[in-house]
């Protein structure tokens, strides 16, 4: 598994961006238990400290739980995985449409350049 | 619960030239801490006072409360920059010594990181190459399990795949509650591990912060913060 952390945003919460990909990926499944802070940390090679505030603020948010003595699990909530899974995909687009207006392209161009794209690959 | 490290106006002199200008400090346990700095800008001195190396010309440094000597050496795990083992000794015979000389040693840990990293027991350090003296040196002083470790450059001649180990090896075996300092100018490749950056610059402290802190106000990493404050 790689971490691929960039340098110029906050640690925490690519940390947080990660184990959320992992979760709607299926990388984790509802219900698993995730490896301690410890060997996740190890293992994105950062501060224990971050890596626990990033699991804190998935707890938070309730796509992970915490067991007392047993550790931490991933929600059993199936929809709530998907609400997260959603708003990651509206991210993107909105990020992608952004990007194609700073080419000059309106929404509908951009449409349509999509539409095209797609029967092209289609025809290959 | 009171800081592993208080310094309080602490000013330090070589004859005329002032190394330490003042430096107010307080390092909480459980920290990692990068102590960053250029050239001359005072890091090496504040790590020979933290392990009573120096003493002060004025103000106050406090280990837990105490200043630095025999019961301050016992929590202090430290790392020169320069080693002082000796050239002629096996690897295994300065474990002897440290196990002897230090409650704190766990020998068990210090032979398990060295067949991680391949190195022989039986080598003397005067066959090893400066990148392996290094680690041999850094294995020995991380197997202690000591409350505040202070490394004074800990992997500047070392090869990045061995550096990646290293830095693991510190972030997995330091337990939660003992804190470290770290100096160093490879700030890129450390910058993950640390918690906090004190930026150093002619014996003051110009800086303290979280290193997420930086990256959320300044939107860059600490590395590129450090070349644009110290630019020359």
């Amino acid at each position: 598994m790689t971490w691929n952390l960039n340098s110029d945003r906050p640690i925490y919460s690519q940390l947080i961006d990660k184990l959320k990909m992992d979760i709607i990926s299926g990388v984790y499944n509802p219900g698993d238990k995730i490896p301690s802070v410890r060997e996740l940390a190890a293992d994105a090679s950062v501060n224990p400290n971050t890596m626990q505030k990033a699991l804190a603020e998935l707890e938070r948010d309730g796509l992970v739980f915490s067991q007392r003595t047993s550790g931490r699990f991933i929600t059993e909530d199936k929809n709530m995985i998907k609400n997260v899974k959603n708003q990651l995909a509206i991210e993107q687009i909105t990020e992608f449409f952004e990007r194609m207006n700073q080419l000059g392209y309106k929404k509908e161009e951009t449409i349509k350049l999509i539409e095209s794209a797609l029967r092209g690959k289609e025809n290959e | 619960m009171s800081n592993i490290l208080e310094c309080q106006s602490l000013v330090k002199k070589y004859g005329l030239k002032t190394a330490l200008s003042g430096i107010d400090l307080k390092i909480e346990p459980g920290h990692i801490t990068g102590l960053l700095g250029p050239n001359g800008s005072g890091k090496s001195t504040l790590i020979k006072l933290i392990n009573g190396l120096l003493v002060p010309d004025s103000g106050s440094i406090k280990i837990n409360g105490l200043t630095p000597g025999i019961e301050t050496k016992k929590i202090v795990s430290y790392l020169p920059e320069r080693t002082y083992l000796d050239n002629a000794s096996k690897v295994k015979d300065i474990i002897v010594f440290f196990e002897d000389f230090y409650d704190n040693f766990n020998k068990e840990k210090a032979y398990d990181m060295l067949s991680h990293l391949n190195i022989n027991p039986n080598d003397r350090l005067k066959t090893m190459s400066k990148g392996t003296k290094e680690k041999v040196q850094l294995i020995l002083v991380m197997s202690r399990d000591a409350e505040l470790y202070c490394l004074d450059e800990p992997i500047a001649g070392v090869d990045p795949a061995a550096r990646d180990y290293i830095l693991n090896t510190i972030i997995s075996n330091y337990n939660e509650n003992a804190s470290i300092i770290i100096s160093t100018h490879l700030i890129s490749d450390i910058e993950n591990i640390l918690d906090d950056i004190v930026f150093i610059a002619d014996g003051k402290v110009k800086l303290k912060s979280t290193v997420d802190d930086i990256r959320f106000k300044e939107g860059k990493s600490v590395d590129a913060l450090f070349r644009e404050v110290f630019k020359c």
